[in-house]
């Protein structure tokens, strides 16, 4: 799936917007989750997860093809932690509790509340 | 930021928005991008970052509590990979403190 891809479910699914509008509400949406990433704030999206930011100190390590050591310098990494809600989406099997709609209500204010 | 901060700020930027139209357009987005995954579809969104889904097999593993022996059914996770634009831009807040809550709560 590409950002196109997520355009035309905008555009085809939440009626009213432009193809034109629903691009760049895309775009916006992920825009501002790198500007607040890059505000050094984490964020957090209840049913798909949270991007966390970590510090990490420098230390010594390899390069991977010629074994000679190296310095790895101190840096701050963004990482993905899922979930459980997605997590257990990607795991519905026959048999489990079938919910194969939208994690996210369409109307609810916060549908996935109950996530803890 | 939680999700209905991302909301708010939507709305806050595009005033011809409502906020009950930027809450459907921020869940639009997720919930496409969960069903992408749910098919086993990986998302690249260029400038931000890729997520794959990731199979893993079966094993046994152990209550850590109890000790007891459980089977680890085979599962399918999902896997965020950093963009490069987005890893630079992260890496380039290192003075700024984190903020934005724990961890670990959902």
């Amino acid at each position: 799936m590409t950002k196109a891809e997520i355009v035309q479910a905008l555009y085809s699914k939440v009626g009213g917007f432009s193809r034109k509008e629903s691009a760049e509400l895309v775009d916006l949406v992920f825009e501002m989750m790198k500007d607040t990433l890059g505000k050094g704030e984490k964020i957090k999206v209840s049913g798909f997860g949270n991007f966390v930011l970590r510090d990490k100190r420098q230390r010594p390590g390899r390069n991977p093809q010629t074994g000679q050591p190296i310095n790895i310098s101190e840096r701050r990494v963004l990482t993905f932690k899922a979930s459980q809600i997605l997590k257990l989406a990607l795991n519905l099997r026959a048999g489990a509790v079938a919910n194969g709609g939208s994690a996210f209500g369409a109307t609810g204010s916060d549908s996935a509340a109950t996530e803890d | 930021m939680t999700k209905s901060e991302l909301i708010d700020a939507l709305a806050a930027r595009r005033p011809d928005l409502t906020k009950a139209r930027a809450e459907l357009v921020v869940n639009c987005v997720f919930d496409a991008m969960v069903e992408a995954l749910q098919r086993g579809e990986g998302i690249e969104i260029r400038g931000f970052g890729s997520f794959t889904v990731r199979p893993y097999k079966p094993y046994s593993g152990r209550n850590p509590r109890t000790g007891e022996p459980v089977d680890v059914p085979a599962k399918r996770l999902p896997f965020f990979k950093v963009g490069k634009e987005l890893k630079e831009i992260v890496n380039g807040s290192r003075h700024l403190p984190i903020t934005g809550g724990k961890d670990d709560d959902h």
